[in-house]
């Protein structure tokens, strides 16, 4: 069956709406493949606007993958500003995918990458503007499959009415396992329907299918368990992990947006994976163990996408970027290959201390001096040994001193408010790291000009860490501590001038923990949600805490539980939490014996990295059948690798 | 291509001149800019044959070469059709007026042509656009050279169609062609239909007698170093570059671009 492009139709509506560039695609390097030609063909969507979405790597690999493959085609698809919703409904055109235009309805799978909660609102809009039924029950064999990965899909049960299948993990070998189940089927003539074709991705083990596992509640409102409901269906469902990353050089060819998106940038992921043991952290829990690509292959990867986009700046991404065994040769040699181009270089999310202002200094060689921001994360000693993340004060002021000496006249620092045990006095200890950074800069330097910027974020505790137990502050203690934070800095008259202070109201961190760690009946509330309006809810422009709590208290009517049993509940030991089955590999015993730890204030337990201390049995590596993957190890002269401070560029 | 701002073709641009290893060079200082500038860009929205850059490269290369290389290295829906070494006087000087087409959908060609009388005949016709500095009000008809109807464009369309041409003087603050349509809505009681495509055919010297628009590289082709700079076909859309007529000493280039309109 011919399937026509959209645009015709669609074009007539883009001068009256804002950005138009994003909907006309185009983009160098997007690919347009012969429809007819392709027996199994993917519409990846971002559920973000076009500026955020179109710079993520998972989707850009996928999309690289995927359309290398004979027979095989992606297409990409983001959300729609509510403007072109309004044009959209009212003149019939459907979710179409940016590339050729095409009705996302039409293709045979709508893979949707989460990375983060806010974005399930956008994913009902497309589906509603693609025609295809919201839920899952509903579909039949002529809409696509819908399937969700990403960050987010490590909890999918909010969204278990609304798409047919999740996977967790690495999406490259499970994306072209997928693709292989669903051109078999067809070309077999789809026996069974979509319900065979589900049964047929299920019984793998790999990819999680919400409708073949049915719930049981307790009275009380928790989970009684998960039972699957047909035979063939696996007790649970594990996650994926590419052992190889010089295996899977992607992206290669990276899109190149015309309209201006957030990352303008080549990036190059040098190591999935962290073994910090930061408490907080779930990309750091979920993502392990680590895997560093090689130097040479980073190399070369560098050399062919900057050479292919034509971009300006190069991002070294990771979870930790100055951890890479080898990170001081690859800085130093793309400086070099790059001297006198005016090509920067940046490392996203890196540990940094005195040996990293070189590395900061190599990295702004051949481009503009960036900022440095350091996140210690917790303010108090005692916080920031709950959180496993243990940097002293001493540490701090000997980095931040060597950032000034070095010629920066900024620091960011970024904080979490709501952390586990938090007392007012550790969110204002913020205060007097702050004024100490001040100080060591003004004294370093002997400059009045020094300035600290103090930013501030809800912490949500999230599924598969240490903290999936935690009841999370409820948004008015976060806003008291903080007004409290921000009277002391503001009475300051010494150094309170130097100093900023950024963040953002907390009840968006409440919606966002609802989502992370709800269950199936909160997808009753984001659909509630989304009927009352809701969308990009990431943008707080956008975001209305009164839509979402109305949203819940008639959603959840005739339930036991409501809003704050999601939230601020803690969680016993024994309690069924809605992504027990969903295997990270990560031991759950551990894991609560990880959390007990946290829980003794300055007495803590500490948890060192697993690449040079000995492994402290979180599980991942025996369940999973991976191993850790580095370089070279760490020399004596770079004890840099026992300073976790983050630098984000 | 047409829904791309200037800085979207800027950037669009740049990024061409990386990927085609043209030694562009750079402004010195803390944060260093390649050297190109931008002239008279069309709207957002608006469909251009015609759009011209001027930038200075660090070395004298052959002009043919590096529009083939930009050419290459641009994006669907822009084309380099010309590269020529810059002469004298800054591009923008030389860039005085444009020749624009609006096409509009449903309406009819006598309308048009009854609108465009009306408009003709008034001493001025004031718009109201909201600009960088907030909503101003200003006058289109002075700066409106010719204003024509297009015979047979309904008969080629077989149906109701009409497609107005237009000269307008490049004056501050700029009249766009969209503001020229909107005077026609007030003035003349025109109705355009949302779906108006409007696409500059032209950029360049100004014949005040005739309204006619010259070709901004004329000049240069007497001055160019390396023989006749070759010429895309019409409609392609284009990039020259130049290099002064002191090529030898003092290597400049002169870009300029063209996008041949429909994204």
């Amino acid at each position: 069956m011919p399937v026509e492009s959209v645009f015709p139709r669609l074009e007539a509506l883009l001068p009256s709406v804002q950005k138009p560039v994003q909907y006309a695609g185009g983009e160098l390097n997007s690919v347009v493949k012969d429809w007819d030609a392709c027996e199994v063909r993917w519409a990846l969507m971002y559920p973000d606007a076009y500026e955020v979405g179109v710079p993520n790597q998972g989707v850009q690999i996928l999309y690289e993958v995927l359309n290398e493959r004979e027979g095989v085609l992606a297409e990409r698809t983001y959300a729609v500003w509510a403007d072109l919703e309004e044009a959209m409904r009212a003149h019939g055109i459907p979710q179409f995918t940016v590339d050729a235009h095409r009705p996302v309805g039409a293709f045979d799978i709508l893979g949707v990458s989460l990375a983060s909660e806010m974005g399930y609102t956008n994913l009902l809009t497309a589906l509603d503007l693609a025609g295809i039924p919201l839920r899952s029950a509903d579909r039949g064999d002529d809409h696509p499959v819908v399937l969700i990965g990403g960050h987010a899909a490590f909890n999918p049960e909010p969204l278990a009415d609304f798409v047919d299948a999740a996977v967790l993990g690495d999406g490259e070998e499970v994306t072209l396992a997928i693709t292989e189940v669903v051109r078999e089927w067809k070309r077999e003539g789809c026996p069974g329907g979509r319900d065979e074709l589900l049964l047929r991705l299920a019984s793998g083990g790999g990819v999680y299918v919400p409708r073949f596992y049915d719930v049981e509640y307790l009275p009380d409102g928790r989970i009684g368990r998960y039972v699957p409901n047909r035979t063939g269906v696996p007790w649970s469902v594990q996650k994926h992990t590419v052992m190889d990353l010089d295996n899977w050089p992607y992206p290669k060819d990276p899109i190149v947006p015309i309209a201006e998106s957030v990352h303008e940038r080549y990036s190059v992921e040098i190591f999935r994976g962290c073994t910090r043991g930061c408490r907080f952290c779930q990309a750091g829990m979920i993502t392990r163990p680590v895997r560093e690509r090689g130097k040479e292959t980073i190399a070369n990867m560098v050399d062919k996408g900057v050479r292919s986009s034509g971009f300006q700046e190069v991002g070294l991404l990771s979870l930790s970027s100055a951890d890479h065994s080898e990170i001081s040769d690859i800085a130093k040699g793309l400086a070099d290959t790059y001297e006198g181009t005016n090509t920067g270089l940046s490392l996203p999310s890196t540990r940094v201390d005195a040996f990293n202002i070189d590395l900061a200094n190599e990295l702004n060689r051949n481009g503009r001096r960036s900022g440095l921001t350091f996140a210690p994360e917790g303010g108090s000693e005692r916080m920031r040994r709950v959180i496993n993340k243990m940097v002293t004060e001493a540490d701090l002021i000997r980095t931040v001193t060597a950032a000034y000496e070095a010629g920066w006249r900024q620091v960011k620092l970024y904080f979490m408010c709501g952390l586990p045990t938090e007392e007012d006095e550790d969110v204002l200890a913020i205060a007097d790291l702050a004024r100490e950074v001040i100080k060591a800069g003004r004294s370093a330097t002997g400059r009045n000009d020094i300035r600290c910027t103090v930013s501030i974020g809800g912490f949500v505790p999230k599924p598969q860490t240490p903290f999936q137990w935690a009841g999370q502050t409820s948004h008015d203690d976060v806003d008291a501590r903080l007004r409290k934070l921000k009277d002391e800095l503001r009475s300051d008259r010494r150094y309170g001038k130097a100093i900023g202070l950024r963040y953002h109201d907390g009840r968006p961190s409440t919606v966002e923990g609802l989502l992370s760690r709800g269950d199936r009946r909160v997808g009753r509330v984001i659909e509630q949600a989304w009927r009352d309006g809701a969308r990009f809810d990431g943008w707080s422009e956008h975001f209305s805490f009164e839509r979402w709590s109305e949203a819940a208290a008639k959603a959840l009517a005739d339930e036991v539980v409501d809003l704050e049993w999601f939230t601020v509940r803690e969680r016993d030991r024994d309690e069924v939490l809605p992504w027990d089955h969903l295997d990270a590999g990560l031991d759950r015993d551990w894991l609560w014996q990880d959390w007990q730890d946290s829980l003794h204030g300055n007495e803590a337990v500490e948890v060192d990295d697993c690449r040079w201390t000995p492994c402290y049995d979180c599980g991942v590596c025996p369940s999973m059948g991976t191993e850790i993957q580095i370089g070279p190890t760490p020399t004596p002269e770079s004890p840099s690798r026992k300073l976790p401070l983050t630098v984000i560029q | 291509m047409r829904f791309a701002s200037h800085r979207d073709i800027a950037r669009a641009l740049e990024r061409a001149i990386r990927r085609a290893g043209v030694p562009v060079a750079f402004s010195a200082g803390f944060t260093p800019h390649p050297k190109i500038s931008y002239a008279g860009a069309a709207p957002t929205g608006v469909a251009s044959l015609a759009e011209y850059f001027e930038f200075t490269l660090a070395e004298y290369l052959d002009p043919g070469l590096v529009r083939d290389r930009l050419d290459n290295a641009m994006p669907d829906g822009i084309d380099v059709v010309e590269v020529v070494v810059a002469g004298s006087g800054g591009l923008a000087d030389r860039l005085e007026a444009s020749e624009w087409r609006v096409e509009m959908p449903g309406v009819a060609p006598d309308d048009a042509r009854e609108a465009a009388a009306v408009y003709l005949a008034a001493e001025t016709v004031e718009v109201e656009r909201l600009t960088k500095k907030g909503r101003r009000r200003f006058d289109t008809r002075e700066a409106v050279l010719r204003m024509e109807v297009e015979e047979c464009a309904a008969a080629e369309k077989n149906e109701t169609y009409a497609i107005l041409r237009l000269v307008v003087r490049h004056m501050t603050p700029a009249v766009r062609p969209d503001d020229v349509v909107t005077g026609l809505r007030q003035k003349a009681g025109l109705a355009p239909p949302s779906s108006t495509v409007m696409t500059r055919l032209a950029q360049g010297p100004l014949d005040e007698a005739s309204g006619a628009i010259a070709d901004p590289f004329a000049a240069n082709d007497e001055t160019a170093q390396n023989g006749e700079p070759e010429r895309a076909a019409p409609g392609e859309g284009e990039v020259p570059a130049d290099q002064a007529g002191r090529a030898e000493e003092a290597p400049r280039s002169s870009l300029l671009t063209r996008d041949s309109g429909h994204a």
